[in-house]
This record gives C-alpha cells, structure tokens and sequence, in this order.
C-alpha cells in the first residue's frame, strides 16, 4: 500500500467536496486518504501542479473475447507501437486495441485508475476475468449482456417479471458483473437467427418471440432499479449509428418513466436525416439529446465521442458492424455465443474530410458543449469504438481551449458542421473543475463508487498529479505522479512500480429458487453444464463488492449524496 | 523402380487411446509404424497386408507395414499414415514462412521391400 | 478396486477440443485411478483411465532422478544463460500454467511458441488476413441447419463435436436435432466420419483451395468452367448445388481441419474458407470454425494474445513482442538451429516435428514439463514430472470456440503442476537476472 505520503503545495480539484483549486495538503495512509500523517512522511511538492481524483473510465472495452479477437485481427497495428519491458513491468504491444499489460501501463499513464469494461457476454465472464489479473494498476468492473438473452426473453414474454428479476440478480452474481448491460435488445436475435436482419425500432418484434425492444428495456430498467444496483441499467439504444436515430433514443429515456437509466455513447444516439437529402446522410439532433437530459435527472449518459485517426468497432451489436464493414475494411470478424449475444470487430478510421465522421466529430463535442450538468453527461470515446483511450487528451483540450478547437473546425468536413450546432457553442470553454467531474467525479457518481472520484478523507488513495500548461493537451498526456491505492506507480512521469488493481462486482441476492428455472434451459440449449457456469472467487484474486440498496432503487441519479 | 505416391499423414481414433497409454509403448509404435494403400496399389505392387515398404522424401526415409483399403475408401495414389515417430522422418522442416510444415499430401517414394520375412 | 471412491460430477474431458464438461467420473482415490467416466467418448475413456499415478521420478536431470528443487535451479540456469531461448507447446495445460510461460519468455527476452504454429496456425494468419464470422458451439447446435465439415475427420479426432455439438443434437430452432440438418463433408479420404454425413464430396489432394475459390465465384454470380472437375475431382454441379444449398439454409457453419493449413496453400485455403463464409453472409447467416485440436490450445492461443497481442510465434529479444511466422515458429528456430535451449511444456515435438527440428533438439539443452514420458523427455536435459491437468490440476480451459471452462479435478498427484514448477523457475530466472532481463541499448532511466 506503500508509505505515508502528503502532497503539499498542489492545486486541488474535488468537485464532489466542493474544492476547485485551492492550495492544500492531500494526505494518503494505507491506501486511503486521510486527514492527516505524520510529519516525517514522504512529501511529494506539488507546486504549479494540479491534483485530482484518478481518472475514472465509465465505458470502454479493454478485457474479454471480443477484445482479443480485435487484438488478434489487427497485427500490423501492434507493430510499430510497442511497450517496453522495464526491470518490474511487462512489454506489450499498442495500436487501439493494446494488450492487456499495455493498457493497465498506458491508462495509469494517462492519470487513470479505473476503467469498465462495456459489454461482457455471461459466457465470456471468466475470459474478461483471466485478462484483467494481467490488466496492471486499473481498478476494473465490467458490464455484463443480458438484453439479447433468450431465457430472460422466455420469462419476459410469459409475464413472469419476478422470475426476470431473480434470473437477473441471478447472472450478475454469478459472472461478478458490475452491473447489466443492454445491446441492441433484439438485435442479435434478428441477426442471428433471421437471416442477418435487425431491429428497426422499438415496436419491431423480435424473431420468433412475442415481444419488442419496447418490453425489453422498460423491464431491464425496472428490474435494475428494484435490485438497488449502484450503477443503473447501462443502455446501448436500438439503431446505433442510422439516420434519424434520435426518436429511438428519446423513446428510449422515455421509457424509464423517471426510473434511472444509463445511455451509453449518446453521441451514436443523436442522429436526425437531412430533408430531403438521401435517407442515409444523418444530421446533428444533439440539442433534442441535451434537452431532455438536462430536465430528466433519472437519465445519464456517456458521450461516446468520435475522434479522427484509427478506431476499432467492436460491438455486441453484430448487424451494425456487419454494415460498418463496407465502409473500408477488408476484416470483419462475427461472433455470435449461444443464448446471449452476438458480436461484431470491424478495423475503422475517422477521418476529418468525411461528412459522417466530421459529423460525429462535431455532434460529441456538442452534447459536452451543451449539457448542463457535467455530473450525468460524462467523458468517453468508448474507446476503441469512437477512438482510443489515448485521445483523451487531445479530447480535453478541445473542451478546455477554444481557439483550438476553432482550429480543428477549420480542418474538418464544412457540410458536416452547417447540419450540426457546434458552431454555436464556440464560446463555452470548460473549467478544470469541470473536467474533473466529467473524467472522476461524475463517473464515479453514476458508477455507485463512494469511495472513489473524489478526495474526502476515507476514499481510495487514487490520485493524478498534473503539471500546470496551456497545452491542455500536453498537460493530460503524462501526468507528473500518478498514485494508485496510495502507491507511487508514475513518478516523474515513469512508471516506477507495478500494482494489481481489485475487480469491483455486485453480488445482489436472489432467491435460490430461481436455478430451478434456470437450470433446465441449460441442459436444453447450452453447451456448457449448469455447474460449471457459475464463475467461482479464484478468479478474484482482489475483489471488492460494491452493496446493492434496493431501496435506493428510484433515487435520481442526481440525488445521491457524498458520504 | 520406386513409384511416387501422395502421402496424407492424420491422427485415428486408435492411436489417440494409444498415446494417453504410452507414446513409448509398442502399441503406439505398431500404429504409427502402418501405412494404408489401395488394395490396386498393392496387388500391383506385389504387396500385401504386413508387407514392409520404404517410403522415402528428399530428407529422409521410413519403413512401415502395409493396410489395404479399399478405392472408394482411398484412392490409388494415396497414403495415410498416422503421425508420429516415423512420418516426421519423411517431413521437411521448411515452412514457406508460415510455421507450419508440410504434413499432408507429402510427395513419397514407395519402395516395396521383398527380402525381408514380413513379406 | 479401492473401498474409498468418490465421484465427480461435471468434470471435463481434456483431450481434445471439444472440452466437453459433463464428465461424470467414477474415482478410486486409494488407488488414484479414475475408474469410469460416464459420458466419455472412446478418447475420453482412455485419456481417463490412462492418467493414473505412475511410479516416475519427480525430475530427471541428465536421466538421473532428481528433486523438484534441483531440477528447476538447474533450468533457472539454462534458461538464465541462454541468449535465444525457445518456450514451446502449452497445448495441454492450464491458463494459469500458460500465463507464467508468457511471462518467462518476456522476463528473459525468448521465444513463446504454441502448438498453434502446427496446427491451425495458418487459419490463425488467415485470421490476420479477413477476419471470421463464428459461434460458439451451442449457436451451432441450436441454430445450424447446414454442417459443411472440411477437412476433418471428427469421428476419429473429435468423436463428440457430432454428438453433443452439430450434428446429432436437437436445438432451440433445431427441434428435430439431425432430421433438421443437412450435413456435408469434404475431404480426400473417406474416413469413419464420412457416413454422417447427407452429401460427401471427395476432392483430389492439393485442390482444396481450387475448390473453395470456384465455390466464391459461383457465390458471386459468376461463371465456373466445367474444367474444374479435371483440376479438383468435383463436378461444376456438384458445386452449384453446394452453393444453391449454402445460400438457402437459415444457419450455415463451416467445421474445418487440418485438411486446409496442413496442405499445400495453408493460410490461403483456410482464408480462403473464411472469406467464403463472410461472403455468404450477404444472404444468410454464416460462421466457420476451425476444429482445433488439444484440450487448451485455444486457452494458448488466447493467454498469447492477451498478454502480447499476437496469438502464437512471438519474439521478446528487442524488448518488446514481435510476431513473425516463420521466423518465431518452432519448426523453423530448430530447422535453422537457432534456438540454443528450449523449455517444452506439456507437448511432444520430438513425436511429431520435422527430422530437421528434433536433430536440433538433440543438440540443445531441453527442459520439459510432462505427466508421462515421451521422446521429448526422453532428449531432454532437465525432465519434471507433472500433475495432469483436469485429471489432478483445477484451473481454466478454452473449448475450441473459446468458452473458458473451470476444471474439477478428480484425485491429488504427487506431481507438481505446471504452474507451479514455472512459477518456481521464473521465480529462481528472475532471481539470477535481478529482473526482467533489458536488451542491449534499452534505456535505463525506466529499469530503476
């Protein structure tokens, strides 16, 4: 847990404890921050420095099947972009989809000390587990799939919501999820079993199933409220990607009728058609997007934001990357696993002169520019679908410096800009404060994580020490110190230690009744026997739960108050 | 005069019991020591169940017993053995730049050996 | 037979890749044998009854007994004093086992290597090349109603991929299990697998790539000359109606073996397939899936890339992995006689590799990990015995379709385990190098 240490003399941004840069100590004892330490502890002098909580990231997609696979098919991008081996760390390779010793090293680099991993299919629980115990430094969780899952279809579509509640609980404690994630609900469905079809809109029926995407999600975010997850159900909408999208995605939050919702990557999610234009050229609906955010506090959202250069799209919805594949890849790869999911890996560029990746572009810096409260419309890329976890900084500058990002509007497709709004957000610049609550405090809030994203005394001792600079972009990309459970691992910029960060899981409690249902449908239609799905502690090595308060359940997500 | 033929090596049900038994075992060396030809093949050549032939590549050389089978099971032409021991003496470790060696479809002389009492 | 027996239930079968998990074990644990093994198949019985405790030395060094201790300070030293090590096999042991192999390779700058790199190695670079549409097996055994195996005999390699997985088994959109499925087999051979099937298609050795390619063209709309025949053995109407097959099933899968990366055009016919089956998912749903072959080489073949971001192959003498096959695959560091000592675990090349490579094997110094002894251990400088993985050892392994799976051991060995000899041997290397070992010119600032 390393020694005492104070930090003296540093800039401190703790938006959740209402500090926004004042000068004062931070001191750190046995993992934890506390009020105070001994006076021979070592002292890191922080002068023209900033201090922050560690970077928290709310959705990306580092461990698990679907990230190997997208690590396998993509050597030429490891190549040229290697990671050392030190005397203590591991070597391993980059590109968007590093290895996982590479990503711990390049996260914590970047002032990171805990990520989510996006979308894990239950079957793929104990993979995503095995890649995180080579996962340096990072804190991690994951999300696990459930919304193309055909015995909660079965439930569902017999009316028996209590059974859906339980078969829920049920799968998170038994993969140690973080919390249920939602792809495309019947999207894979269609795609696997009708003949590569998809999902169109809320009312389609899925497949062979009497039931729609509408009766799927308003009973995922019912059963997630009422289990008291400390992260809501995290939702990736219906017609990712497709002109018009919008109405899908404000059905969407509507269907949670005040009940907390989490929609992920929104900026995907924003889409209007161009009138009378070809049906495929989408628009800017970013303002209809904030609008109802702003005056909903049941709803949050991750922006997903797209930068230019390479990008993997990798996806639990398959027919989506089946139709990114024309766009310039010679590799597409499919992986459908039974019962639960499909998946979809598609190599992808950005690139600036491109209408519809300039648009994208401009759309998630629109939705950041827009939003009112920073808490509940939080910092991703949803990297490596919207670009790397490497942009970030480039990402925070465009938020922090507008004569710069003025600069980059100049480069980019003008069409593209004439059908968003971002031009009428060239003022708004965002403070430190605020980007501390978008990258820390905010995701640590909408995660459940009192312990975490902000510097109180008793929160985990995860901190980012920044040198002060103009570049924002320079200053976010190597943080001076980085302290992760009250070890140095980056100091002068270097990584100076190696560290196993904890899995942080839910272990709601179900009735055991419930494998009585559940189990006959293995022995019907999975490949693997009941007894053997279950994920057991071996694969936790250090694991924290975090409580489920089921009646907490309908609080706002705004509601939540600091410890 | 020996004639070329087309050697496919593979695995077979029973050299995988074989092998959890004992790889140093006879059981394992006798089935891995057997190669199957067209009964054509054989009747042609003179040869016949348990007759030992020379197969040969340009690195090297192995003797194995003979397995009749059927054409419409194995064509004229071809050779399976099992792996082991005795196919990688007829295999050349040249991979084209992929790590894999040619194991099947190996182009072999067969050489019928007659002065030896297996015949 | 012993009073004291237990059973296991659920256990899994670790021999080949289809991993099945629904072992029920009859265990006679005063004698340490398993004695039954309901729900096995005829390799799965023998792979269970063969795995008793034998009466071996924990270690041989140089052929003379030895303990565990000693053995592994004598690889520590080998493996410290070589400049251009090889790490091979890892087919059949843990994840956990193969995690610390990875790690050694880094720490001493060598080279990992799976069996991957003779098996399907080349559908492995085809991979590379264009991607896969795939499933797991359970989507095949729900879904499929047209099972094209290609190149494969499973009847003999993989006797249950029929049974409990794609052919025989009824499924959710599969209520009549075989009745609903058309099946179809191409290879060169009949074999025993060939009567399960609907249509056989025999095509001449050396033609699988001719025959995938006209099959493309036909997908395509465009015209096949009927010479095709004389080239590859199989009619253009033959041919046609595969296609007018392929494009009308609801749910089509491609089983494939070493028929393809084996022969002649190795990662071309196997890329050749994939393309193939992402071609015909313009008008229907499609997936391949190369049949791979011992219990966890596709644990292998994911720990690899994980950690390093290539699946097999992989150089770390710069510091950094480097993937290159053909130049970082075993085969060709022995045929060149490059390597200069090697640590094979839990695999036999010295039963199966090229002449060429076993006579550099011969040369160098071995380290082998084993339950049994075999021509590699018997060439090797530094033997340990080890505990059998599933049989003896827990831990994690991947199906063909890389679906991790826990295993439940059935009796305790006085073998270690793999895991536990490599750890002990990266602990003493890691000891005598003072920690990862840094190439030449690396910079220093960051070794602190």
């Amino acid at each position: 847990m390393g020694s005492p240490l104070r930090i003296v003399n540093g800039r401190v941004y703790d938006p959740a404890n209402g500090v926004n840069g004042a000068v004062q100590d931070v001191c750190v004892r046995d993992g934890k921050i506390v009020a105070d330490v001994p006076p021979d502890a070592k002292r890191i002098d922080a002068a023209g420095m900033v201090v922050m909580p560690g970077g928290i990231d709310i959705h990306c997609h580092i461990a698990g099947p679907k990230v190997n696979l997208a690590r396998k098919v993509q050597p030429e991008t490891h190549r040229d972009d290697v990671q050392l081996r030190t005397r203590l760390t591991r070597s391993g390779t980059g590109g968007t989809v590093p290895s996982t010793f590479a990503t711990g090293y390049r996260y914590a680099a970047l002032g990171y000390t805990t990520a989510m991993e996006a979308a894990v299919t239950p079957l793929g629980a104990r993979h995503t587990l095995e890649e995180f115990q080579d996962t340096p430094v990072l804190d991690k969780g994951f999300f696990v799939l459930v919304g193309n899952n055909l015995l909660l279809y079965r439930l569902l579509q017999e009316g028996r919501r209590e059974e859906l509640r339980q078969a829920l609980a049920w799968w998170l404690k038994v993969t140690k999820a973080y919390a249920p994630k939602l792809v495309n609900p019947g999207g894979d469905e269609m795609w696997k079993g009708g003949r590569n079809a998809n999902i169109t809109s809320l009312d389609d029926k899925i497949g062979s199933f009497d039931l729609t995407p509408r009766r799927v999600i308003a009973a995922f975010i019912e059963a997630g409220n009422e289990l008291g997850l400390p992260h809501p159900v995290h939702i990736h909408c219906n017609n990712l990607g497709h002109s018009g999208n919008v109405e899908t995605t404000l059905e969407t939050m509507r269907l949670a009728e005040g009940r907390r919702a989490h929609i992920a990557h929104i900026q995907f999610h924003s889409y209007g058609a161009a009138a009378g234009k070809s049906q495929s050229n989408p628009t800017s609906r970013a303002r209809d997007i904030i609008e109802y955010i702003n005056t909903h506090p049941n709803i949050s959202a991750d922006v997903g934001a797209v930068m230019f250069g390479p990008a993997t799209i990798m996806t639990g919805d398959a027919p989506l990357a089946y139709m990114l594949r024309r766009f310039g890849s010679n590799k597409w790869v499919n992986a459908d696993t039974e019962n639960e999911s499909g998946c979809g890996i598609v190599p992808f560029k950005y690139q600036d002169r491109v209408y519809t990746n300039a648009l994208q572009w401009a759309i998630g810096l629109e939705l950041l520019l827009l939003s009112e409260d920073p808490w509940r419309m939080v910092f991703s890329t949803d990297h490596p679908n919207g670009g790397s976890f490497m942009s970030y900084p480039r990402l925070i500058r465009l938020l922090m410096d507008r004569g710069y990002r003025k600069e980059q509007m100049a480069h980019v497709n003008q069409k593209a800009l004439d059908h968003s709004a971002l031009r009428d957000c060239q003022e708004r610049e965002y403070s430190l404060s605020e980007i501390a609550i978008i990258t820390r405090a905010g995701p640590a809030r909408l995660l459940g994580l009192t312990d975490k994203g902000h510097l109180g005394v008793g929160a985990d001792a995860d901190l980012t020490i920044y040198e002060e600079d103009e570049d924002k972009e320079k200053m976010f990309s190597a943080p001076r110190y980085v302290i992760k459970d009250g070890e140095l691992i980056i100091e002068d910029h270097e990584l100076r230690a190696d560290h196993q960060g904890r899995l942080l899981h839910v272990a709601p409690d179900y009735d055991p009744q419930i494998e009585q249902v559940i189990e006959p449908f293995f022995e019907d239609f999975y490949t693997i026997r009941f007894a053997n799905y279950p994920v057991d502690d071996r694969y936790v090595p250090k694991g924290q739960i975090i409580p489920t308060t089921p009646s907490a359940a309908a609080a706002p997500a705004t509601a939540g108050t600091r410890p | 005069m020996p004639e070329m033929m087309t050697l496919i090596g593979g695995r077979s049900s029973k050299q995988g019991t074989t092998l959890c038994a004992s790889k140093l075992g006879a059981e394992y060396a006798e089935i891995s020591s057997t190669v199957e030809m067209n009964v054509e093949d054989m009747a042609r050549l003179g040869l016949s169940n348990n007759s030992k032939v020379r197969l040969r590549t340009p690195v090297g050389e192995a003797i194995l017993r003979c397995k009749g089978r059927e054409t419409k099971d194995l064509p004229p032409g071809i050779l399976f053995m099992t792996y082991g021991p005795l196919s990688s003496q007829l295999m050349a470790g040249d991979t084209a730049g992929s790590g894999m060696p040619i194991s099947k479809n190996l182009d072999v002389e067969v050489e019928p050996i007659r002065d030896e009492s297996g015949a | 037979m012993g009073e004291n027996l237990k059973v296991v239930r659920d256990a899994t079968c670790t021999f080949c890749g289809c991993v099945c998990d629904d072992m029920h074990l009859t265990v006679d644990l005063d004698h340490k044998r398993i004695t039954k093994a309901e729900n096995a198949c005829i390799l799965g019985k023998a792979w269970f009854r063969e795995h008793g405790i034998e009466e071996r030395p924990l270690a041989l060094i140089g052929g003379r007994p030895a303990t565990t201790e000693a053995a592994v300070e004598a690889a520590a030293q080998i493996l410290a004093r070589a400049r251009f090590p090889l790490i091979y096999g890892l087919s059949d042991t843990t994840c956990e086992a193969q995690r610390v192999a990875v790690a050694i390779a880094d720490m001493i700058g060598g080279t990992v290597d799976t069996t991957t790199s003779v098996c399907h190695g080349p559908s492995g670079i085809a991979f590379e090349g264009v991607g896969e549409s795939t499933a797991s097996l359970g989507e095949i055994k729900n879904r499929a109603d047209l099972v094209v195996f290609w190149g494969g005999n499973p009847a003999e390699a993989h006797p249950r991929l029929f049974s409990r997985y794609s052919v025989t088994p009824k499924g959710m959109f599969i209520p009549n299990g075989r009745k609903d499925r058309t099946v179809v087999l191409v290879d060169v051979r009949r074999t025993p697998s060939t009567p399960a099937a609907d249509i056989f298609i025999q095509v001449k050795p050396r033609s699988d790539f001719e025959v995938l390619w006209a099959l493309r063209a036909l997908v395509k709309g465009r015209r096949v000359d009927p010479s095709i025949e004389r080239r590859t053995g199989v009619s253009l109407t033959v041919l046609e109606d595969l296609v007018a097959r392929m494009k009308s099933c609801r749910f089509g899968v491609f089983l494939f073996g070493m028929g393809l990366t084996m022969n002649r055009g190795r990662h071309f016919n196997s890329g050749a397939l994939l393309a193939l089956a992402t071609d015909l998912n313009e008008f229907t749903h499609w997936v391949a899936k190369p049949v791979r072959g011992h219990g966890n080489v596709t644990g292998a073949d994911n720990v690899v890339s994980w950690q390093t971001g290539f699946p097999f192959g992989v150089n770390f003498s710069r510091g950094y992995p480097r993937f290159n096959p053909g130049e970082f695959t075993s085969v060709d560091l022995l045929t060149r006689r490059e390597a200069d000592a090697a640590l094979i675990i839990a695999s036999d090349p010295a039963d199966n590799f090229p002449k060429a490579a076993i006579e550099h094997l011969r040369r160098i110094p071995v380290i082998t990990l084993d339950p049994k002894a075999t021509p590699t251990t018997q060439l090797a400088q530094v033997a340990f015995t080890t505990a059998t993985y599933g049989i003896n050892v827990p831990g994690t392994v991947y199906r063909m379709d890389d679906v991790p799976i826990t295993l439940r051991p059935a009796f305790e060995s006085p073998y270690p385990s793999d895991e536990h000899v490599l750890t002990a041997i990266r602990d003493r290397v890691r000891a005598l190098l003072g920690g990862n070992r840094l190439p030449a010119g690396a910079p220093v600032a960051a070794a602190s």
